[in-house]
């Protein structure tokens, strides 16, 4: 299989051991993973916002660099959903369906392509708090959402439940939203900050020291109300514990 | 021109007061995990959900003969039917019913739809005094604001700000926030209303039934049994789209209109009026307002389904912690994002932003309204009819340029210092830092992922 790696730009900018960590995971899964330099970004950004014109070239640029793909994985649901629900803004190609049909999230790839669920070179002593991203869970389908009556199950929780000494915390609101909402971060600020403060503390009261999640967006923005508030809370993507960061 | 709703700055000015965002938030999350309980205790939930849809999604599909089956039924019970076309014809009926009895007193239940023809606005100047029944649109009425929420329309406020209003309004003792002395006060106050001469009585509708001409009313307090019983005239408005082909469907959704809303297996109440006591009169209103209109709209058509029951306000963080009264309507919260657009684009063409896009809205609709989708797509119809904020439709642009572009795009984050400054402008619309002021920025990492990438994985491993 041809796999592609699909790095978000605000990880390829701030964050690239996230997207270290998910080439080098995959690469441990034996897989020969390329990554198309001249990749920019999903469109979400413009496409979020209703800005559908303004997305068109970012949306074009992505597809014909992962067009020759058969899967393109990113570390990011939110990224992925834009991807596969609303990369609509160009011409629905042949390339554009494909590209559509072949992206995945890191999560639900390694869960439902590669099925994998063991970890062995990984090893995360430590209380984490998954945050799931409403994008993980309720577009994805990653998880149950607390307010479906359905049968539980949780896609991150299970590879992440395949690392040696790791131990889950449960906030007191399973699965409320942090409140990042891409430029709603900025356009509402208050009430941004205000969701992702009560986020963190939520977490922090059920004894979390990490705050582990598959979307580095929703982190950024907690990472930032907490430092902010100087509480002692730490961040990290599914990918590097996964891949086997200690710490 | 209409002016536009701000909705981050009036939800900031209720963020500023902590005591009241920690007590809304905790009170409506509170409501979410009893919905959440009482779905959980009925296994057929899913399956009630996807039938009152499908009830709705017909019905609405073939409104006109319903509606047309409801009138018949209703005339032949003595109802005298009515149809307004819009809000003002709505107000000028009942002050037609009124002034021509002589009426000068209107006691009534709550109605979102009359808060949304804003007829007591209409009446009040042309002598009528209106009296609100419902403790919480009463509160609401008191305090000259719109209700926060569909079901329970003063949940913004804390007891304290009860008591200080109704010592204000109705002599109460200020310093005295007991619930219970609060409620009977209120009770006190609006009970003898009801018995006074010319005073008629007005209720909203949850349910027109089209088989039986009926109209169901639910509530917990009683008030719309007493506003459409002792008065010599009841007035019922009802918004068309409140039809349900038939009394058997009924069911469906009072099995889920207060488990949905409130928690509660049922309302204290479901009353069924169809026909006027021997020697008094009924009158049915049926209103459009807009509502023909937005059936016609392809997108937008299924928030017609919406039954009223708070449910997506319940779950929805952002509207617990900006309040009701930010989104500047009769209708807040998730429903309101996307109802309120089409009454006037302009005017709430910010409140489809007011969200984050979490769905969880759309999970607990009880008939499976797509809320979230539609809210993405009312930014769609915004931005394409330039609607957006000059500020951010220019950073929208240039940031499509920058990522349409990966020579632009490696040249922006080439230098991480500029990085920093300069990336989130563009991905995170920020000419002020608006991000910093409350948020740490994330730390500047020694390099981007392409160049790691060029450096160790170009070269053979």
């Amino acid at each position: 299989m041809k796999v592609a790696l699909f790095v978000p730009c605000f990880i390829d900018a701030f964050y690239p051991g996230v997207g270290i960590a998910t080439l080098e995971l995959l690469e441990r899964l034996g897989l020969d993973v390329d990554y198309p330099e001249e990749q920019t970004c999903c469109g979400q950004p413009m496409a979020n916002s209703g800005a559908q014109k303004e997305a068109a070239g970012a949306e074009a640029v992505f597809v014909s660099n992962f067009a020759g793909y058969d899967y393109v994985v990113g570390p990011s649901a939110s990224c992925i959903n834009h991807v596969r629900s609303h990369l609509t803004a160009i011409e629905q190609t042949a390339s554009v369906r494909h590209v559509r049909a072949a992206a995945y999230d890191l999560t639900e790839f390694l869960h439902d392509v590669l099925d994998v669920r063991e970890f062995p070179w990984a090893e995360f002593p430590h209380r984490v708090g998954l945050h799931n991203s409403c994008s993980a869970l309720r577009h994805l389908r990653q998880a149950t959402a607390s307010e479906i009556d359905e049968p539980p199950f949780s896609k991150p929780r299970a590879l992440l439940e395949g690392v040696k000494g790791i131990e889950f915390v449960a906030p007191s609101r399973p699965d409320e939203c942090c409140g990042f909402g891409g430029t709603f971060s900025v356009t509402e600020e208050a009430v941004s900050v205000r969701m992702g403060q009560d986020r963190v503390r939520d977490h922090l009261a059920a004894g979390a020291e990490y705050i582990v999640s598959g979307d580095m967006s929703c982190l950024m923005h907690q990472q930032g109300c907490a430092d902010r508030m100087k509480l002692n809370a730490r961040f990290i993507h599914i990918a590097q514990i996964l891949n086997g960061a200690r710490a | 021109m209409s002016k536009r709703v701000d909705h981050a700055k009036a939800a900031g000015n209720f963020l500023a007061k902590p005591d009241h965002v920690s007590f809304h938030d905790r009170r409506l999350w509170d409501l979410r995990l009893k919905r959440d309980a009482q779905a959980r205790g009925l296994p057929e939930w899913e399956t009630l959900r996807d039938l009152a849809s499908g009830i709705k999604e017909h019905t609405l599909s073939h409104l006109a003969q319903y509606v047309e089956q409801f009138v018949d039924a209703a005339e032949g019970n003595g109802v005298v039917v009515h149809f307004a076309a819009d809000a003002r014809e709505h107000n000028e009926i009942v002050f037609s019913l009124l002034s021509e009895r002589g009426m000068t007193t209107l006691v009534k239940s709550k109605s979102m739809l009359t808060d949304e023809c804003a007829m007591r606005a209409h009446l009040e100047p042309r002598g009528i005094v209106v009296m609100e029944t419902d403790l919480g649109e009463r509160i609401q009425q008191l305090d000259n604001q719109d209700p926060s929420h569909m079901v329970v329309p003063a949940v913004h406020k804390l007891r304290s700000d009860v008591a200080e209003l109704f010592g204000r309004t109705i002599g109460t003792d200020p310093a005295n926030s007991d619930i219970h002395y609060l409620a009977e006060s209120q009770r006190m106050d609006t009970r003898p209303h009801f018995l006074r001469d010319k005073t008629a009585g007005m209720t909203g509708c949850n349910f027109a039934v089209a088989e039986t001409g009926t109209v169901v009313v639910c509530t917990n307090e009683g008030n719309a049994d007493l506003s459409a019983n002792i008065p010599p005239l009841h007035i019922a408005s009802i918004g068309i789209e409140k039809l349900i082909p038939r009394l058997s469907d009924l069911g469906v959704f009072i099995r889920m209109l207060s488990r949905s809303g409130l928690g509660s297996p049922i309302t204290q109440y479901t009353s069924h009026f169809r026909s006027p006591r021997p020697g008094t009169e009924m009158h049915f209103i049926l209103v459009d307002n807009g509502r023909s209109e937005r059936l016609a709209m392809e997108d937008f058509w299924p928030s017609l389904k919406c039954i009223r029951c708070g449910a997506c306000m319940n779950t929805c963080p952002v509207y617990r912690r900006s309040g009701g009264l930010s989104y500047g309507s009769t209708y807040s919260g998730p429903i309101g994002a996307i109802i309120n657009p089409t009454f006037d684009l302009q005017r709430f063409s910010a409140l489809p932003f007011a969200s984050t896009l979490n769905g969880s809205c759309t999970s607990v609709c009880p008939v499976r309204i797509n809320i979230h989708e539609q809210i993405y797509k009312w930014r769609e119809v915004i931005s394409a009819r330039h609607e957006t904020p000059f500020v951010k439709a220019e950073v929208l642009k240039m940031a499509g340029r920058l990522l349409a572009s990966p020579t632009l795009y490696r040249a922006t984050i080439a230098s991480l210092g500029g990085a920093l400054k300069r990336l989130p402008n563009f991905l995170l619309y920020n000419p002020l830092n608006i991000w910093g002021r409350q948020r740490d920025l994330p730390d500047a990492p020694v390099q981007t992922f392409r160049d790691w990438y060029r450096e160790n994985r170009k070269q053979p491993r």
